[in-house]
């Protein structure tokens, strides 16, 4: 040691052993408290405020969703609404006033809720349990069943969702409503999931993880429900938020165009429909629908988005 | 510049103090803390650390090239009289490339696939310097040229693809040596490489390195290394500096208790030890860890009294996989050819070849992961192959795997806990509280805390994740473990501390192991016989003491001369 500090000419140092202790070769740091991936992810979300703003807006959209009687005293439909009030202004108990046929406008969009939010959370889970499972087959056992899967996945793919509806909710005008619409976009809107899941599932079965399980004697379908499956879920998940609140938009396009749910259900698209044939005498009508419909596909979009970053530490990285 | 500045009594590069800091949502975490030290024109230094060490983060901050929120916060980088942390953003494109070049760590990743080898050497020589059009073209098949690739003037037009690692390697050592720069930082230049390649390629950097007069910065995990090709060491630990000097002297009487240890732990070291101890046990050495010198003679005694026959018996096995050229048309490719070697009860077989020679192969069907194309594989008497299903299950229970990558190898949303619990689950063996109880004590056999079982595999590092897999892999109570390079991808102390688990349960358990590694010092560690593989057959297959004192083929003895720093010896002066 012919000298104390580093760097000073070509000597040799050694620092002095209390500056730097040397710890134990790999010991566990048992400080921290143990946290699996999804509960990084939960960590990861409730540090936002834009989480619980979205988490909230869609607590009460969905509360608005189940019990609309709660927040108005007037029905949306039949005998509640008399032509005699149609364009009538604001008063007490109709916030909003009233639309050309002389519903009260308020009813009408609490209950039109219910409408977007049944068909878009049916419309997502259908299309994420047919793509999902259809996807994860195709992804794990391979060769023919994943060219025909692919295959036919690629026609779906060809044909836009709102399209595809279009032309199947025309053909069967007897029976339009909520559950009726959701299989439809459900039909035409699963080959996105199943692709996501597909190449998700290929990721998974690849790693070691997997090929220690099968070399423990874990079956395959076991290996496939209880290691592949839950560990390729996390971008399906992503991806059904999203969808999540294209799906309300397909159906408000739908009940737009008049294709949709029948005028007998309230529905945002329906009352922007009916909004704009009153336009010269009452403009304020479209803005009320739009407005709702806004509000929730925004706060689904965000809330897909917010778990996505959760879910996927890089492409949070990469903004 | 000033030119004139660089004398052979002032350093080239002179770092003072030198702190930097990773910026977090928790406030500023430091990765570089007070370093200093000095290269000298046409010197050559090492800094040596594992993995967290801020090795890499030191070269990265000489150069401006910090990843992320990281930042230099204190302290000086003097280079060629310049101070470069006081340099902005353009003074330093200056200085990086012309005057400090730079070879990265992974030449797979480190040239774009889009644009031919010719495009991205001449844009190097174009950013630092005045030649244009023709003139580049030449210099850049003059710079390929003495990279050492042959044909230079037709590779040009080749992409990054059709060039192997090594070949990539050259090329961008070549980029990085293209404007004579005055210094060179090599980071891990060599790690992704086989040894033989590595050989090569540093003894072609060290020619022309010299020939230039070229200062060397090389960051390593590889004290061999380091040994053999630098004149100075920094050893890194925890952002800071423990032991600087002379690299001869401070292997060979290494002062801080860290360097002892990495010292210690060097496999190349190590493996004399034990061939010490087997040989003449009087003369086992103080720093050996006593565990393994212990367990290699009560290993040796036992094997002696035991006397068991072959567990494993590989006979002329044959791996032929078919691949696609395109359209219809298939061609046969041998990863495996006529392979025959045969593992005795207790004792380690290591399968020894550099990438591409079919040991991992020979593994997976000794596992019974791939199908035989041809030839048998007996385990206990029974053939493998052609095992019926009922039995596979026992099969299983008796034969357990430890992967390589140990980031990949643990389901990342199980706990630890239920990962060792599984294979129990699988083969139905005993209730609940029993499991967890087993858990607690295979925890307790790789020297983990029991309170990891609550622990997701993302908490742990890798060399935790490592004796997490190897408890999986013992839960059963197996007869053989195969051990695909499981310490390939760990720190030495880490990979020094995995061997002397796995050896010592090799003692308390009986356990045989077929060990598949491309590392012939961790090989002379573990290893009873050797088989050397290359090119999907065995070209060599002994003892390991015969291989290691007299090998019979000019590809072992090749492979042998190439463990950097194999002929130096640590820890005595």
């Amino acid at each position: 040691m012919s000298s104390n500090t580093p760097g000073q000419g070509g000597g040799r140092y050694v620092a002095p052993i209390e500056e730097t202790p040397v710890v134990a070769v790999d010991a566990v740091d048992e400080s921290q408290k143990a946290q699996s991936v999804w509960g990084d992810a939960w960590q990861a979300m409730r540090k936002r405020w834009l989480f619980w703003l979205c988490a909230a807006l869609i607590a009460v959209i969905v509360v608005v969703a189940l019990f609309p009687q709660w927040f108005t005293a007037s029905l949306p439909t039949g005998g509640a609404c008399k032509i005699g009030q149609s364009l009538d202004p604001a008063s007490a108990g109709h916030p909003l006033g009233f639309d050309k046929q002389g519903c009260d406008v308020f009813s009408r969009i609490l209950y039109g809720t219910r409408s977007s939010v049944t068909v878009g959370l049916l419309a997502t889970l259908l299309a994420t349990l047919i793509g999902g499972i259809i996807g994860a087959l195709a992804g794990f056992y391979g060769g023919f069943l994943d060219s025909l899967v692919s295959r036919l996945g690629d026609i779906f793919f060809a044909i836009p969702t709102i399209l595809g509806a279009i032309i199947v909710m025309q053909v069967m005008p007897w029976d339009r409503n909520a559950i009726t619409l959701s299989i439809v976009l459900a039909v035409f809107g699963w080959p996105i999931i199943a692709r996501i899941m597909r190449g998700a599932v290929l990721t998974a079965k690849n790693s070691d993880y997997v090929m220690a399980s099968v070399a423990l004697g874990l079956s395959r379908s076991k290996i496939l429900l209880g290691h592949v499956i839950p560990n390729a879920l996390a971008p399906v998940i992503v991806i059904a938020t999203v969808s999540l609140g294209t799906y309300i938009v397909a159906e408000a396009s739908l009940s737009f165009l008049g294709i949709g749910l029948p005028p007998s259900i309230p529905s945002w698209g329906g009352d922007i429909s009916t909004a704009q044939g009153s336009i010269r005498q009452a403009p304020e009508l479209i803005f009320f629908p739009a407005t709702a419909l806004a509000i929730t596909v925004l706060a689904f979009l965000l809330l897909g988005d917010i778990v996505r970053d959760a879910l996927d530490p890089k492409a949070r990285a990469r903004r | 510049m000033s030119e004139n500045a660089a004398t052979a009594t002032t350093p080239l590069l002179q770092i003072t103090d030198l702190e930097v800091g990773f910026t977090t949502q928790s406030g500023v975490v430091p990765a570089v803390r007070g370093v200093s030290f000095s290269i000298m024109p046409g010197e050559n230094l090492a800094i040596v650390g594992e993995s967290g060490s801020g090795k890499s983060t030191t070269a990265q901050a000489i150069i401006d090239l910090l990843p992320g929120t990281g930042k230099v916060t204190g302290g000086s980088i003097l280079f060629d009289g310049t101070d470069l942390t006081t340099l902005n953003a353009s003074g330093i494109q200056r200085v990086r490339g012309s005057q400090i070049g730079y070879v990265p760590q992974d030449p797979m990743s480190n040239l774009n696939p889009v644009w031919n080898i010719g495009f991205q050497v001449r844009e190097t020589i174009e950013a630092n310097t005045q030649l244009r059009g023709q003139d580049a073209k030449k210099r850049v098949i003059e710079v390929l040229e003495e990279a050492g690739l042959s044909d230079p003037g037709s590779r040009l037009r080749q992409y990054p693809n059709q060039f192997s690692g090594g070949m990539r390697q050259r090329v961008l050592i070549g980029i990085g040596l293209s404007a004579r720069p005055k210094l060179l930082i090599a980071d891990e230049p060599t790690s992704a490489l086989d040894v033989t390649v590595q050989r090569r390629i540093l003894d072609h950097l060290g020619t022309l390195t010299r020939d230039y007069g070229t200062s060397v910065l090389f960051i390593t995990h590889d004290l061999g290394l380091a040994a053999e090709r630098a004149e100075k060491l920094v050893v890194m630990y925890k952002g800071k500096i423990v032991e600087y000097g002379s690299s001869q002297e401070i292997l060979a009487d290494p002062q801080h208790p860290y360097t002892k240890r990495l010292v210690a732990a060097a496999p190349s070291l190590a493996s004399r030890r034990i061939q010490a101890v087997r040989n003449d046990e009087e003369e086992s050495g103080a720093l050996a860890p006593v565990t393994r010198d212990i367990s290699i003679v009560e290993r040796a005694e036992a094997r002696e009294a035991s006397a068991a026959g072959d567990l494993i018996e590989v006979k002329n096995l044959t791996k032929v996989y078919q691949i696609r050229q395109g359209g219809f048309r298939k061609t046969d490719f041998t990863a495996v050819d006529d392979v025959s070697f045969s593992i005795p009860k207790g004792t380690t077989t290591a399968l020894v070849g550099e990438s591409g020679s079919g040991k991992s192969t020979v593994a997976k069907m000794v596992l019974k992961l791939e199908d035989i194309t041809s030839g048998s594989i007996t385990f206990d008497g029974k053939d493998v192959g052609t095992l019926p299903r009922s039995e596979l299950l026992s099969f299983r229970r008796r034969v357990q795997p430890v992967f390589q990558d140990p980031y990949g190898s643990l389901d990342p949303l199980r706990s630890i806990g239920s990962t060792i619990a599984e294979p129990l689950l699988i083969h139905g063996i005993g209730d609940a509280k029993s499991r967890r109880a087993t858990v607690r004590e295979l925890l307790e056999q790789v020297s983990l805390p029991s309170s990891t079982e609550l622990r997701y595999p993302n908490e742990l590092s890798g060399g935790q994740r490592q004796r997490v897999a190897v408890a999986r892999a013992l839960a059963l109570n197996p007869e053989v473990i195969v051990l695909d390079e499981a310490v390939s991808a760990l720190d030495v102390l880490v990979q020094g501390q995995v061997l002397d688990l796995l050896t010592k349960l090799q003692t308390e358990l009986g356990l045989t192991y077929l060990f598949i590694t491309h590392d012939l010092a961790v090989v002379r560690l573990v290893a009873d016989n050797v088989c050397v593989m290359r090119q999907g057959r065995i070209v060599e297959q002994a003892t390991t003491d015969e291989v290691f004192d007299s090998p019979k083929q000019d590809y072992t003895r090749e492979l042998l001369e190439a463990i950097p720093g194999g002929n130096f010896e640590f820890g005595r002066l």
